[in-house]
C-alpha cells in the first residue's frame, strides 16, 4: 500500500497535523505536504477517472506535468475544478473531490466506455459528424456531454470573493526556475549588478538537486541551495519569488508570471493570485526537465508512476507509493529510484531494463544491493484493476514465450528526460533533435528574436539540453558569459550515466491488442493505437494528428505525451522524429486562474466609466441607466411603480405636448480649425461644408473610403476658420482618430488642427412647444424665431450661464440644444428644471429620444447603418454634394454594386394590425436560396411603439423599397409565422416639419 | 507585445499604447481612378512575410501617427519614422540592408 515512511520527508513538518477531506472523507496530513503526498500517505491511490474511457487513474507525477490527478477544490463560491493535487499545498480544512466519474469514484458506469473502446477510436468525435444529423443530436451529443469534460464548472451566478492583482515589473533578467541552474544564474547576474527577478513555481528552492543527492561546489546540494538563497536575499538588485511560475513568453521580451500569493496562507488581506507583467531584457529559462513515461500495456493503472516522482515522494514527503516496487527504465537515472527506495527501506522487486548491456555506475550500485536487474526485458502486462497487483516481465526485443509474473504494488517508470523547452518555444525559438538523449533541445543558434533582431530567451541547465547535473551546471556559466555576465564555473558532482535506449513501444513486438493498452496521453486518453490509426488514415502532419487524436491537447501541452507520441507517429509514417517535428507549445505553461487574468478589472473597476456633469442627478432620480460606449446614459426616468415602457411613453408625451429636457452631453464635439479647415471639412463630409456661413448649422454625413456611412451629426461653423463637428455619442474618439489619420498621413501640408472637446461642454436639449418660453423666462438672449431661426447658432448668456445655443432638433419639436461649460452643466440643468416647472419640464432618456427620432424618420448610426450601408440607401442623396470633385467615400460609392438601384433602401413600415414589428425581423421573399433557406428582401432596422401615433412604427431596408410605397410585405417572427406590414414613408410625424420650424 | 519607439515623442511604447494602421506608403486613388487602381488602393495587400512598412498611431500617448519598418516573421524592428513621407527614408533603407543584405525595396 502507499504509506507514510518513518524516515525521510525533508519538506514536511511531522510535528504538525493538517486535516483535509477527499470525497467527504477526513484524512490527516502534515504541514509541507502537497495534496498529492497527503493522499498517497493515506493510501488514496485512486484519485480520478480518465476523460474518455473513465478508467481508474492515480497520481503519475509530482509536479505541474501531472495529467491525472485533477480535483475539484473548495466549496461554494470558492469552488474550482481541475486543480492539480501535485502542485496544491495542503492547508487545514481543504476539501477536494474527484472528477469525471458517475455515480462514484469507486463504481463508475462510464467505465463501460472502456469496453466499447473500439467504437471510440482516434477522431471518433469527428466521425460522429458523418452520421445523419438526427443521430448526432439525439444520440452522440447527449452521451458525450454526459461522459466527457473535466471537472464541474462553477455555477454561472457565482462571484469569486477573492482579490487578484496585476503587477508590473521591468528587469534586466527574469530567471524562470529556482533549481540549481537558476540559482547559479541569479548569483552571477546579481553580482554583476543586473536587476534580476528569479521565480520558482514550487514552494521550495533547489529543484531536483537535493532529491538526487548532487554535490555542488563541494557541498551537499541542500546546503549549497540554502547558502545561495541567503546570499541572493542580501542583494538589493535581486528579487526572489517562490510559488511564481513564468507562464508565458511574448514578443519583445514581454513575459507573464503567475504568483500564488496566499493559497497556502490564512491571510484575508493578501490578494490570492498576482499576475506579473514583465518587460525583461533577457528571459533565462532554467526550467529543468520532465521525465517521460514508457509505453507498455497497462501503463495508466493507479500505482504506475514516473520514477522521479517516486523519488520525490520518498525524499521530500516521506511517502512511498508502494511496499514493493518494480522499476522499469531505459536509462541509468531510473536506477536512482531503486537506490532511493532501498535507502528508505522500501523493497525493490527488480529493475526491468530493455537495454541488453547495463553496467553503469548506478546500475552497479543497485546490483550490489542484491536487487535483480532484468536486462533486455520489458513489462508486457500490468495486472490489477484499481491499483497495480503484479507485472508480467518478458524479453523486450523478441517474444520467446517465456515470461515471469512479479508481484508489486507500484511501478516506477522512466523513459528518459526531456528539457522543458516551452518558454524557449513560445515566441518561436527553434529546436534540434538530440539523438543521443532522444529529446528536442533548444538550438542556441535560432533563438526567438526581439526588436533588435537579437535572441531574448536563454536556456540554461537541464532546459538547455544538458541532462545530467554536471553537464547542466556547465551550461550556466557558459550561457551567462554569452550575455556578458561574468560567471564562475561551479563544479557539480554526481554519478556518471551511460546512454539510454530510445524505447517508444514496450515490448517491441507488441501487437494491436497490446498497443491499444499503451497510453501516450493519460489526460486525453490517447493510446499508441490511436496515433497509429491516425497515421493510417492519412494524418501525416503532427499538428493534424494532434487535433485528430487530441494528443497533447488541453493542459498537457506536450509535457508528458509529446516525445512518445511523436516517436510513435514517426515510426508509423516510417520517418525520423526530427522530420515529423513537434507541435506548437503555447502559453501558459500550466493553467493559470481566470481571476489572475482579470486582476482588479471587475465590478466597479471593470471599465473606466465616463460621467456627464449631470450624471449624479440621474442616479439620484433613480434613472434606469444603459451603457453607451464608456458612458452611462439614462434610458428612462421611471417614477414609483411605473414600468420602463410607461415611463418612456410619459416622457415622449410630456415632451411633445409641453417641455422635455435631455442630457445630451455625451454628444461628440470636435473642433476643426485652421486656414485649410473648410477644404478639410469638404473632404471629410459628403456635404459641401465650405459654403456654410458662420453661425449656421448643417446636418452632415461622414463616410469611410469604402463609401459606407460611418457617422453623422450637425456641423456648426463658429467662424471663418473654425468648425464644430457634432458626432454620435459613442463615435467621438473614433471620428477624431479618423480626422487625425487623414491630416497626419495624407494631407499633412494642410493647416488644420483638431481638438476633441466633448467633455469640455455640458449639452442640454430643451425640447417641446414651450421650449422657447422657458429660455425667454431665463433671459439674457434673444431666442425668437427671427433672431435665432432653425439651424442657426448664437452665443450669449442664458439665466446668467455662458451658453452656446443651437437651434437643431432630433425630435421634430421646437428644440434648442444649449452647450454650457462643463463646470456649469449641473447648475444649468437645475435652473432649467426650476424655471420649467410651470410647463411640467420632464427629463427624458435615450429611449424617448430614439422613439421620437424614429417618429420623424431620422436615422441612427448603428441602427439604420451597419458598415455596409451607404447614404444613398437611406434616402440621403440630398446630403451628398454633386459639385465636389472629391470627398472621402466618393470613389467608393461609384463602384457598380453601390451605384446600382438594385439595393435594399430605407422605408417606413406600418403593420396592418398596428402591432410592433419584432427587432431584427426579415422581410420574407419567394423561394429558397442554395442552402434551402427562405429568401429575404429586406430587414427591420428600428422598431418601436409610438405613443404619439398609438401604434407600432418601424424603419427598415427593403429591396427597392421607395418604389414600392403602399405595398404590403411580410416580416418573419421567431415562431415561424409572419406579420403583414405596409411600406410607407419613414417620416411618421409632422412630415412638413412645421413643429420644429416655429 | 511589441515595443516601438514613437519618433514624435521619443517614448518606447508598448503595444497596448499603440494602434495598428496597416500597410504604409499607400497611394490614395480617388474619383477618376480606374476600378483596378481603386481596388488595389483599398484592398490588395501583399501581406508580406518579412520586411514590412506599416502605420502605427501612438493612440494612448501623444496621439501621433508614425511609420515602422518591421520584419513580420522575426518581429525585428529596423526603425520608426515620421508619417509625413511617401517613401521610406534612406537611413531606414540602410538599416534594413545592413541586417537583410538580400532585401531590396521593390
Amino acid at each position: 500500500m502507499s504509506t507514510r515512511l518513518e524516515t525521510h520527508g525533508r519538506l514536511i513538518d511531522r510535528s504538525t497535523s493538517v486535516k483535509f477531506t477527499f470525497n467527504g472523507k477526513w484524512m490527516p496530513g502534515h504541514a509541507g505536504d502537497t495534496l498529492a503526498s497527503a493522499l498517497l500517505a493515506n493510501d488514496q491511490m485512486l484519485v480520478g477517472r480518465s476523460f474518455k474511457y473513465h478508467r481508474p487513474r492515480g497520481i503519475v507525477a509530482s509536479g505541474g506535468e501531472e495529467p491525472n490527478a485533477l480535483v475539484n477544490l473548495g466549496r461554494g463560491n470558492r469552488h474550482e475544478p481541475n486543480q492539480r493535487v501535485t502542485t496544491t499545498e495542503l492547508v487545514e480544512q481543504m476539501h477536494a473531490t474527484s472528477q469525471n466519474h458517475w455515480p462514484s469514484l469507486e463504481f463508475d458506469v462510464g467505465a463501460v466506455n472502456s469496453m466499447v473502446s473500439r467504437f471510440l477510436p482516434a477522431g471518433f468525435y469527428y466521425k460522429t459528424f458523418m452520421f445523419p444529423r438526427a443521430f448526432w443530436k439525439h444520440v452522440f451529443e447527449p452521451v458525450i456531454r454526459q461522459s466527457a469534460g473535466l471537472g464541474a464548472a462553477p455555477h454561472p451566478e457565482t462571484r469569486d470573493p477573492d482579490r487578484y492583482e496585476h503587477f508590473y515589473a521591468h528587469v534586466d533578467l527574469v530567471i524562470a526556475g529556482g533549481g540549481m541552474a537558476g540559482l547559479m544564474a541569479a548569483l552571477a547576474a546579481g553580482k554583476a549588478g543586473k536587476r534580476v527577478l528569479l521565480v520558482e513555481q514550487s514552494a521550495h528552492w533547489g529543484g531536483r538537486a537535493p532529491v538526487d543527492g548532487d554535490v555542488i561546489d563541494g557541498l551537499p546540494a541542500e546546503d549549497w541551495v540554502k547558502n545561495t538563497v541567503e546570499a541572493l536575499e542580501k542583494m538589493e538588485n535581486v528579487t526572489l519569488r517562490l510559488r511564481t511560475q513564468l507562464s508565458g513568453v511574448y514578443d519583445h521580451g514581454y513575459a507573464l508570471a503567475y504568483e500564488r500569493v496566499s493559497d497556502h496562507l490564512d491571510d484575508a488581506d493578501a490578494p490570492r493570485h498576482r499576475l506579473w507583467r514583465i518587460r525583461a531584457g533577457q528571459i533565462v529559462a532554467a526550467t529543468g526537465g520532465i521525465e517521460r513515461p514508457l509505453s507498455f500495456p497497462g501503463n495508466d493503472k493507479p500505482g504506475v508512476m514516473l520514477a522521479s516522482a517516486v523519488r520525490d515522494y520518498i525524499v521530500n514527503y516521506g511517502v512511498t507509493p508502494g511496499d514493493r516496487i518494480v522499476v522499469v527504465t531505459n536509462n541509468d537515472d531510473g536506477y536512482r529510484t531503486a537506490l532511493t527506495a532501498r535507502a528508505a527501506g522500501v523493497e525493490v522487486a527488480c529493475v526491468v531494463d530493455p537495454r541488453t548491456e547495463v553496467d553503469g555506475e548506478l546500475p552497479q550500485q543497485v546490483r550490489a544491493l542484491g536487487v535483480p536487474v532484468k536486462t533486455g526485458s520489458a513489462i508486457s502486462k500490468v495486472k490489477g484493476l484499481k491499483r497495480v497487483v503484479s507485472v508480467r516481465v518478458q524479453p523486450f526485443a523478441e517474444d520467446d514465450g517465456s515470461y515471469e509474473e512479479i508481484a508489486c504494488d507500484a511501478v516506477a517508470m522512466s523513459g528518459g528526460w526531456s528539457p522543458v523547452v516551452h518558454l524557449w518555444s513560445h515566441c518561436g525559438g527553434k529546436l534540434n533533435w538530440d539523438e543521443a538523449q532522444a529529446c528536442f533541445s533548444p538550438d542556441p543558434e535560432r533563438p526567438p528574436t526581439n526588436q533588435n533582431g537579437e535572441g531574448f530567451v536563454t536556456c540554461i541547465g537541464t532546459a538547455a539540453g544538458g541532462l545530467t547535473g554536471a553537464e547542466a551546471a556547465k551550461t550556466v556559466a557558459d550561457r551567462m558569459r554569452g550575455l556578458d555576465i561574468a560567471a564562475d564555473d561551479i563544479a557539480v558532482e554526481n554519478a556518471s550515466e551511460t546512454p539510454l535506449a530510445p524505447v517508444w513501444v514496450m515490448p517491441a513486438y507488441a501487437g494491436a491488442k497490446k498497443r491499444a493498452k499503451m497510453w501516450l496521453d493519460f489526460q486525453n486518453d490517447v493510446k499508441v493505437s490511436d496515433v497509429m490509426l491516425a497515421a493510417q488514415e492519412g494524418y501525416e502532419s503532427v499538428e493534424h494528428t494532434k487535433r485528430y487524436t487530441t494528443l497533447g491537447m488541453a493542459t498537457d501541452q506536450g509535457k508528458l505525451s509529446n516525445i512518445n507520441g511523436l516517436a510513435v507517429l514517426a515510426e508509423a509514417l516510417d520517418k525520423g522524429i526530427p522530420q515529423v517535428g513537434t507541435t506548437t507549445f503555447r502559453p501558459p505553461y500550466t493553467p493559470i486562474s481566470m481571476g489572475a487574468i482579470a486582476g482588479e478589472a471587475k465590478g466597479d473597476l471593470f471599465q473606466p466609466l465616463r460621467r456627464t456633469p449631470i450624471h449624479d442627478w440621474h442616479e439620484e432620480q433613480g434613472a434606469y441607466m444603459e451603457p453607451v460606449g464608456h458612458w452611462r446614459r439614462p434610458y428612462c426616468f421611471p417614477r414609483d411603480g411605473e414600468s420602463h415602457e410607461d415611463a418612456v411613453n410619459r416622457e415622449i408625451d410630456a415632451t411633445r405636448r409641453s417641455l422635455g429636457l435631455l442630457d445630451a452631453s455625451t454628444l461628440g464635439k470636435i473642433i476643426v480649425k485652421g486656414p485649410d479647415a473648410p477644404k478639410f471639412m469638404d473632404m471629410l463630409y459628403t456635404n459641401m461644408m465650405s459654403t456654410l456661413k458662420p453661425g449656421k448649422c448643417r446636418y452632415g454625413l461622414m463616410c469611410n473610403e469604402n463609401g459606407f456611412l460611418m457617422d453623422d451629426g450637425v456641423v456648426v461653423r463658429l467662424d471663418e476658420d473654425t468648425f464644430l463637428c457634432h458626432t454620435t455619442s459613442g463615435g467621438a474618439d473614433h471620428v477624431h482618430a479618423h480626422m487625425e489619420d487623414w491630416l497626419q498621413c495624407e494631407w499633412w501640408d494642410w493647416q488644420v488642427y483638431t481638438a476633441n472637446v466633448t467633455e469640455q461642454w455640458a449639452q442640454i436639449a430643451v425640447v417641446g412647444p414651450n421650449a422657447r418660453k422657458l429660455l425667454e423666462k431665463l433671459g439674457g438672449m434673444d431666442v425668437s424665431k427671427d433672431a435665432l431661426p432653425f439651424m442657426q447658432m448664437a452665443e450669449g448668456t442664458l439665466g446668467g450661464f455662458d451658453a452656446r445655443v443651437f437651434r437643431i432638433s432630433f425630435s421634430g419639436e421646437l428644440s434648442y440644444e444649449i452647450a454650457v461649460p462643463a463646470s456649469q452643466g449641473r447648475a444649468f440643468w437645475d435652473a432649467l428644471h426650476e424655471a420649467g416647472a410651470e410647463w411640467n419640464a420632464t427629463p427624458y432618456g435615450t429611449e424617448a429620444l430614439h422613439v421620437m427620432r424614429a417618429e420623424k424618420g431620422f436615422i441612427m448610426i448603428g441602427d439604420e447603418t451597419d458598415g455596409t450601408v451607404i447614404p444613398q440607401d437611406l434616402g440621403l442623396n440630398w446630403a451628398i454634394s454633386k459639385k465636389k470633385e472629391d470627398f472621402l467615400g466618393k470613389r467608393g460609392q461609384e463602384r457598380t454594386f453601390l451605384a446600382s438601384e438594385d439595393r435594399w433602401q430605407l422605408v417606413g413600415l406600418e403593420t396592418l394590425d398596428g402591432s410592433v414589428l419584432p427587432d431584427g425581423s426579415y422581410c420574407v421573399a419567394e423561394g429558397t436560396n442554395a442552402n434551402g433557406q427562405g429568401n429575404v428582401q429586406g430587414r427591420v432596422t428600428s422598431t418601436y411603439y409610438s405613443p404619439t401615433l398609438a401604434r407600432g412604427i418601424a424603419m427598415g431596408l427593403v429591396h427597392k423599397g421607395p418604389d414600392r410605397m403602399g405595398e404590403v410585405v411580410a416580416f418573419n417572427k421567431v415562431d415561424g409565422s409572419t406579420i403583414q406590414a405596409k411600406i410607407v414613408s419613414p417620416v411618421f410625424y409632422d412630415p412638413e416639419g412645421e413643429k420644429q420650424n416655429v | 507585445m511589441l515595443t516601438l519607439t514613437c519618433p514624435v515623442c521619443g517614448v518606447d511604447a508598448c503595444e497596448t499604447e499603440l494602434a495598428a494602421g496597416g500597410e504604409a506608403h499607400l497611394k490614395r486613388y480617388g474619383p477618376g481612378s480606374t476600378d483596378e487602381q481603386f481596388e488595389d488602393y483599398l484592398f490588395m495587400r501583399p501581406n508580406v512575410k518579412g520586411v514590412h512598412f506599416e502605420r502605427w498611431r501612438h493612440a494612448m500617448g501623444c496621439g501621433k501617427w508614425f511609420l515602422a519598418a518591421r520584419d513580420t516573421a522575426t518581429l525585428e524592428v529596423f526603425g520608426t519614422y515620421a508619417a509625413q513621407t511617401t517613401e521610406p527614408p534612406a537611413e531606414i533603407i540602410n538599416a534594413i540592408k545592413a541586417k537583410r543584405p538580400d532585401w531590396s525595396l521593390t
